[in-house]
């Protein structure tokens, strides 16, 4: 019995991944935690944040300065800016993360049966991947959005159709290197079906890559709605969202700067949270 | 049971095609397993032990084919079998437990889901009773506080432990065979004798076949009650352990008795067979390992040398072994395993702990 407890204070218990990030002290995380936290909880709690609508037009309060009562002024139809700007990250955050859900999944399992199976599969899905590499993305973008029509929905088939290489490439390479390992010798000579191999035993080994490139990916994403919006071929008028509120505010650079230059602010301080979370988790996800 | 064996491979060879051209991994090798038996495998790296286990299983590396022979598992041809039933006999039927327990597990999974995984994808055991077995069989195995350890994930265990779910992982669907792959090589002596003493005790309780590949004449001794020794793709010498560690009838199995370092008799130099195993892509014609033996004449060079009884249940590819036999009678070879006294091995093993 004594020997039993002794043994079992050896053994530390299982941790979790926060207690892990506790441990590590990672700034780099809490940083991308805390930014895009906030972010999201101005988003998501928009109505609390502002008493105006971000569609409605008042044609006689157009392009006002900041002031008290619009904090960020108005634009040329007299909406106000920050309430435009809370509600278009809502837009914004959702169809990026919708648009690398997609990609990720489609590009993860993909990639999963090409680096198992090798062979003819393998070949026929890289020369797929070339294939689209082959194109300049946006080229390819605004190609399939322009034929599908604006809206958020060509921009989610659009960004499938583009981005699962990405996560294709990765997952793939990474279960060509850890498919040679002896556990998964051991998984087969367990007789356990291939499906299970994959999902249980291969996946969770190797998804850690696409997971911390899916964080660079979003920001990446959101620039990509962000320059439909602006290019008009993004969500439609009148929607807030960052990239059409750049696109409407450049005319006024002039006059009103804030116009464009707060929501490309917003991108930046996005992508800047995005991107540090993601560093953050390659160093926790990173094996001991 | 029947008098037939559990699993009786027949003249069994499998080639590897490779890029420096096609390896005879393994050739026209033959044994029996009966059920409830040990038969040691022992050789060399690269002779082919661990490619037999893996032919067995029906797991080949890439480019290796079986090019001949029979693998029977009670009466069934392995190799005839199609691929889904195959797969279900392994882990179910047949067994396996690696050398190197912190490469075999999973790192990412918790140890005690990677037992009861074996229910769960063979015997269709809903989760919650496989969670219950898992934990028998951690307690079988001898894992203290095994709801702890069920969460544990392989890195935070000790070698000796990482064996015991090793084991717990190869018992879980209740095989009748279970093949050892140097189970022991990679842990300390004392763990090792704790081990190699759980895996016998499993054994008396549940009447499983153990395979047990190794290149350690120490653990087949202690484990096996016959033994067969591998070299350059074949097997060159079988009988009981006893016999052939006594009295070697193979030149090889001479050397290889010759080169475990005697504590008793201290020398400067450790005894070694000289030279190297032949390469396998293009064995030398003749016995395989004249050119390293001392016993080789003419005879030797042309030719094949299958296993040729030796007497009471003994046989022997050698055919100059009355030579190799009065080499060992006249100078002995220590006798491995019978200094050892197992009592006083068992009592240091517990206390250093697990």
């Amino acid at each position: 019995m004594a020997e039993a407890k002794t043994v079992a204070s050896l053994v530390r218990p299982a941790e979790t991944v926060l207690g892990r990030a506790r441990r590590r002290r990672s700034p780099t995380l809490f940083a991308g935690i805390g930014i895009l936290s906030v972010i999201i909880i101005v988003a998501v709690g928009a109505p609390l944040f502002t008493s105006y609508s971000p569609v409605t037009p008042h044609p006689l309060q157009g392009l006002l300065p900041p002031s008290g009562q619009h904090l960020l002024g108005t634009d040329q139809l007299g909406r106000d800016v920050w309430t435009r700007l809370i509600y278009g990250a809502r837009i914004d955050l959702e169809v990026g993360f919708l648009a690398v859900l997609f990609p990720f999944i489609v590009g993860t399992a993909i990639g999963c049966l090409a680096g198992y199976f090798g062979g003819v599969t393998d070949s026929i899905v890289m020369r797929a991947v070339d294939v689209i590499l082959a194109f300049p993305f946006f080229v390819l973008v605004i190609a399939i959005v322009f034929v599908i029509g604006p809206g958020t929905k060509s921009i989610y088939i659009a960004m499938t159709v583009t981005d699962w290489v990405s996560y294709t490439w990765i997952i793939r390479g990474e279960i060509l290197a850890a498919k040679r390992h002896e556990y998964i010798l051991a998984a087969r000579a367990l007789g356990y079906s291939r499906r299970r191999i994959i999902g249980r035993h291969l996946l969770p080994n190797v998804i850690t890559q696409a997971i911390v490139y899916s964080m660079s990916d979003i920001v990446f994403t959101i620039l990509t709605i962000v320059t439909l919006g602006y290019l008009g071929l993004g969500v439609p008028p009148p929607t807030p969202e960052w990239g059409s509120m750049i696109s409407d505010g450049q005319t006024f650079i002039t006059t009103n700067w804030q116009l464009a230059t707060i929501p490309g602010l917003a991108v930046v301080i996005t992508g800047i949270g995005l991107s540090l979370l993601g560093d953050g988790l390659a160093d926790l996800l990173r094996p001991e | 049971m029947t008098d037939r064996p559990l699993l009786s491979i027949q003249d069994l060879s499998v080639e590897i095609v490779t890029r420096r051209g096609t390896v005879h991994a393994i050739d026209g090798v033959s044994f029996d397993v009966a059920e409830g038996e040990t038969l040691g495998l022992v050789g060399e790296s690269g002779c082919g032990k661990s490619m037999t286990l893996r032919a067995i299983l029906g797991l080949l590396p890439r480019g290796g084919r079986v090019t001949r022979g029979q693998i029977l598992f009670r009466g069934t041809d392995l190799l005839s079998v199609d691929k889904a039933q195959l797969r279900d006999m392994r882990g179910r039927s047949i067994s396996i437990i690696f050398q190197e327990p912190m490469t075999a597990l999973n790192p990412v999974m918790q140890v005690g889901e990677q037992i009861a995984e074996g229910p769960i994808a063979h015997l269709g055991y809903p989760k919650k009773a496989a969670r219950e077995r898992a934990l028998d069989l951690m307690r079988r195995v001898g894992i203290p506080d095994p709801a702890r350890r069920f969460s544990a994930y392989p890195h935070e265990l000790s070698g000796g432990l990482r064996q015991r779910v090793m084991i717990a992982i190869a018992l879980a669907c209740e095989p009748q065979l279970i093949l050892c792959d140097e189970p022991t090589t990679a842990l300390d002596v004392t763990i090792q004798d704790q081990i190699l003493k759980l895996l016998l005790e499993l054994q008396d309780s549940s009447h499983i076949g153990l395979i047990f590949v190794t290149h350690d004449l120490a653990v087949i001794s202690q484990v096996c009650r016959t033994v067969a020794v591998m070299y350059a793709a074949q097997i060159v010498e079988t009988g009981s352990v006893e016999s052939v560690f006594a009295e070697p009838r193979h030149p090889y199995t001479l050397g290889l008795l010759r080169a475990v370092p005697d504590f008793d008799k201290v020398k400067d130099m450790l005894d070694s067979i000289p030279g190297i195993p032949p390469d396998l892509v293009s064995p030398p014609a003749g016995c395989r390992f004249r050119e390293r033996c001392v016993f080789a004449q003419q005879d030797c060079e042309v030719g094949d040398f299958p296993l040729l009884s030796v007497g009471d249940d003994r046989a022997s590819a050698c055919i100059h072994w009355t030579q190799c036999r009065d080499s060992a009678l006249t100078d002995p070879v220590i006798s491995i395993g019978q200094s050892s006294d197992p009592g006083k091995a068992s009592k240091a093993g517990s206390q250093a702990g697990i």
